[in-house]
C-alpha cells in the first residue's frame, strides 16, 4: 500500500543533528580547536582560502572545522560567506616584488641576487612515515638565519634586461571582476587568471600535467617561485594616499617558456603566470602552465586540439563548487522526468514488438 | 543568523537580478546573463531559481514551493524553510493561494492566474547544449535564429525511433523567435507554458542565465506537421483521486511487480480527495 512520502521536514532535521553527532566523533577524544586546525593544518586552511576567494585564515579553519575535514564543503561555505560581504573598496595592486619570502627558488639559474632560499618545504623529504609523530614529539628547531631575507629581484626581471623574455607592460586598467559579473567568452588574461586561482587544485593540475605530457606542450622552466608575505594597501579617497591595511601571504610562480618566434617577433621566452593565496605551491606551478598554454592564441601558436587549450572548457569546468553542486544534484528525486523516460521506453518497445509480429 | 537582509540576497544584488529578468520578460525566451551569486545550497539545488525567487518577493508575497509536483519533497522543503528564515514571507501547498511558486520539473495542474510568478529552477538553460558543446557557438546560433540542428536531431529521432525521443525538457519556440528549454519538466507539461496567465520566470544559476515568459505569450513544443507533438502521461488514472488527466508518479508497492500510479501534484491530488474523489486504491471509508 502507498506510504505518502511525508515528514520531509523532520526527516531533514534529524540527519543534520546525526551529522553534527558524526563531526564531533567520539566525545572522550579532545575536540579539535580552530587555533589548532589553522596552526597545524595550515596547508589546509591556504587551499580553502585560495579556493574559496577569501583571506581569512580563522574562517577557513573554522569551515575545515565545521565540515569534517572535506575542503571543497569548507570552500563552499567560504564561498556561500563571502558573497554576503560588503565592498569595501579595491585595494592597489599587491608588489610581490617586495615581498619578505620565506621561500624563493629558481630551477633556470644555479645562483642568483638573493639566492636560493628552500624554506619550509617537503622537498627533499623522504616520505617515510615519522611514527614518532603518533608519540606527539616535539618538533627540532629550526636554526635562524643571521638576518631576514628582504626584498629579492625577479628572474623574469634579468631576463627582461636583455630583451630575452616578452614585454609585460604594466596597467592601471580595473580588470574585470569573475565575482561579480557573468563569465564572458572570450575571457581575457586578467578573467582568466581569476578563474584559474579559484579553481579546483585538482582540476589545474591535472590539465598541467596533461600540457607536459605533450597535450598543449609549453616547455615551461620554473623561473622562479617565491612564496611569502605582501603588504595590501588600499586608497583612501579621503586621504588621497594609499595605506597599509594588512599583509597577506601568498605564492607566485613565474614560468619562462621556449618561443620560436613569429613573422612579427624576433624567437624571446614567454611567460606564465600563477599566483594563489597561502603557501600553495602546486596550485601556483599548475596555473602558470595552465596560464601559458592558454595564451597560444595571442603567441600565434597552433591549436592542436588539447583540452588545456580550450578557453571554454578549462573556464567552464574549473570551478570545484559548481562542479561539485551539480554532480550531486543529480541525488535529488528525478522521479518525474523519470516516469516520463519510462513512458517513452514502454511505447518505443511496444511499437518496435508491434512491428516486428 | 537573522542579520541577513529580507529575502537574504542584499538590495544591490536583488537589483542586478531584476534587471535580467525585466530584460527576459521583454526579449521572451532570450537568456539573459547575469552575475549569479553562490548561494548557501550547492549549484544544481534550485540556486538560479532561489536567486529569481529572492529578487521577486515582497513581504506580503504568499510563497509555495514545489519539486516533481510536491511540496513536501526534501529539497522543496529545505529551500521554503530557507525563505521562511531569511524574509519571513507567508508560505502555502495551495496553488490558487500563492502569489509566488518555485518549482522543480513541474508546472501544477490548477491554471495560474494573473498576478502569479511561476519560478522554474533550471539546470542546463540552453537547449541546443547537448548538440554543441560551446556556449560561444550556441549563442551565436540564436543569434542568428540557426535552429537547423536542432530539427536534424528532431528528425533523427523519428528516423531511428518513429516518433521523438524526448520526454522531458522538451524544446519549445517562444513567440515564434527563441528557441528555448522549458527547463526538466516532463513534456506533459509544455501545453501549459502557452498562454499562461502568469509570468514565467526561469533561473540557472551555475550557468548565470534568466529567461522568462511573460504571461498570454505564444510558446509552441517544435514538432513535424506528419509528426505532431504529444503531450503524454501514463495511461492510468491516480489511484488515490481518480483524474485521469494528471500527470502520475509511477510508486512501486512490492517486489512481485506490483505498483500504483498517484499524482505528482500533491496540492492537486489533496484537494480532489477533500472534494470527494476517490481512486482504485482509496481506502474504503464507512459511509456514516
Amino acid at each position: 500500500m502507498y506510504v505518502a512520502v511525508k515528514g520531509g521536514e523532520r526527516a531533514i532535521d534529524n540527519a543534520h543533528a546525526f551529522l553534527a553527532e558524526e563531526r564531533r566523533g567520539d566525545p572522550a577524544i579532545p575536540e579539535l580547536t580552530v587555533a589548532q586546525i589553522r596552526a597545524q593544518m595550515a596547508l589546509a586552511v591556504n587551499r580553502v582560502m585560495a579556493e574559496g576567494s577569501l583571506y581569512d585564515p580563522d574562517l577557513a579553519a573554522l569551515a575545515i572545522k565545521q565540515s569534517r575535514g572535506d575542503l571543497i564543503e569548507a570552500i563552499f561555505l567560504i564561498r556561500a560567506y563571502r558573497t554576503t560581504l560588503p565592498r569595501l573598496g579595491c585595494s592597489r595592486p599587491i608588489d610581490t616584488g617586495r615581498m619578505a619570502a620565506v621561500r624563493r627558488v629558481s630551477a633556470t639559474y644555479k645562483d642568483l641576487p638573493g639566492g636560493q632560499v628552500l624554506g619550509p618545504t617537503f622537498d627533499y623529504t623522504h616520505r617515510l612515515i615519522d611514527f614518532a609523530l603518533a608519540a606527539e614529539g616535539t618538533a627540532a628547531q629550526a636554526p635562524l638565519a643571521s638576518a631576514p631575507l628582504g626584498p629579492v629581484p625577479r628572474v623574469t626581471g634579468f631576463l627582461d634586461r636583455e630583451g630575452l623574455i616578452e614585454d609585460e607592460p604594466a596597467s592601471e586598467a580595473t580588470p574585470r571582476d569573475l565575482t561579480r559579473e557573468p563569465m564572458e567568452l572570450p575571457a581575457d588574461r586578467a578573467l582568466r587568471l581569476q578563474a584559474l586561482t579559484r579553481g579546483d587544485e585538482g582540476f589545474i593540475l591535472s590539465l598541467a600535467y596533461s600540457s607536459q605530457r605533450g597535450y598543449g606542450r609549453t616547455h615551461p622552466f620554473v623561473g622562479e617561485l617565491r612564496i611569502g608575505e605582501v603588504a595590501v594597501e588600499l586608497d583612501i579617497p579621503e586621504l588621497g594616499f594609499a595605506v597599509e591595511i594588512g599583509a597577506i601571504t601568498v605564492t607566485e610562480c613565474e614560468t619562462v617558456n621556449q618561443f620560436t618566434g613569429s613573422r612579427t617577433q624576433p624567437p624571446q621566452f614567454t611567460r606564465g603566470y600563477g599566483l594563489v593565496f597561502g603557501q600553495t605551491e602546486r596550485k601556483a606551478i599548475s596555473m602558470s602552465l595552465v596560464d601559458r598554454a592558454l595564451r597560444w592564441d595571442e603567441l600565434g601558436e597552433d591549436n592542436t586540439g588539447a583540452p588545456v587549450q580550450d578557453q571554454e572548457f578549462v573556464l567552464m569546468h574549473a570551478d570545484n563548487i559548481q562542479a561539485t553542486g551539480f554532480l550531486e544534484h543529480i541525488k535529488l528525486p528525478h522521479y518525474v522526468d523519470f516516469q516520463s523516460e519510462l513512458e517513452l521506453v514502454r511505447r518505443l518497445r511496444a511499437g518496435q514488438q508491434g512491428a516486428a509480429e | 543568523m537573522s542579520d541577513y537582509n529580507f529575502a537574504y540576497l542584499d538590495e544591490q544584488t536583488k537589483r542586478m537580478i531584476r534587471r535580467a529578468i525585466l530584460k527576459g520578460v521583454a526579449v521572451p525566451g532570450y537568456q539573459v546573463p547575469f552575475a549569479s551569486r553562490e548561494m548557501p545550497m550547492p549549484y544544481g539545488w534550485g540556486t538560479g531559481g532561489v536567486q529569481v525567487t529572492a529578487a521577486c518577493l515582497t513581504p506580503g508575497d504568499t510563497l509555495k514551493v514545489i519539486d516533481q509536483g510536491a511540496d513536501d519533497t526534501t529539497n522543496a522543503v529545505s529551500i521554503r524553510k530557507f525563505f521562511q528564515r531569511t524574509a519571513g514571507v507567508a508560505v502555502t501547498e495551495s496553488t490558487a493561494a500563492a502569489t509566488i511558486i518555485q518549482t522543480r520539473h513541474r508546472i501544477p495542474e490548477t491554471p495560474l492566474t494573473e498576478g502569479q510568478i511561476l519560478v522554474y529552477q533550471v539546470p542546463i538553460p540552453e537547449p541546443l547544449r547537448f548538440l554543441e558543446p560551446r556556449e560561444t557557438e550556441t549563442r551565436r546560433m540564436h543569434a542568428l535564429e540557426d535552429y537547423g540542428l536542432m530539427h536534424v536531431k528532431l528528425y533523427e529521432d523519428i528516423a531511428r525511433n518513429g516518433a521523438i525521443a524526448t520526454s522531458y525538457a522538451y524544446p519549445v519556440k517562444v513567440e515564434g523567435r527563441y528557441v528555448m528549454d522549458p527547463s526538466p519538466i516532463p513534456k506533459f507539461d509544455n501545453p501549459k507554458l502557452s498562454g499562461s496567465r502568469a509570468l514565467q520566470v526561469f533561473g540557472a544559476g551555475r550557468e548565470q542565465r534568466i529567461y522568462a515568459v511573460p504571461p498570454y505569450t505564444d510558446v509552441v513544443s517544435l514538432d513535424f506537421e506528419d509528426h505532431p507533438f504529444e503531450a503524454s502521461k501514463a495511461p492510468h488514472a491516480c489511484d488515490l483521486c481518480g483524474d485521469d488527466a494528471s500527470y502520475l508518479d509511477e510508486v512501486i508497492t512490492d517486489d512481485s511487480g506490483g505498483r500504483m500510479f498517484v499524482c505528482s501534484d500533491t496540492d492537486h491530488c489533496a484537494g480532489r480527495q477533500a472534494a470527494g474523489h476517490r481512486g482504485r486504491l482509496s481506502p474504503q471509508e464507512d459511509a456514516a
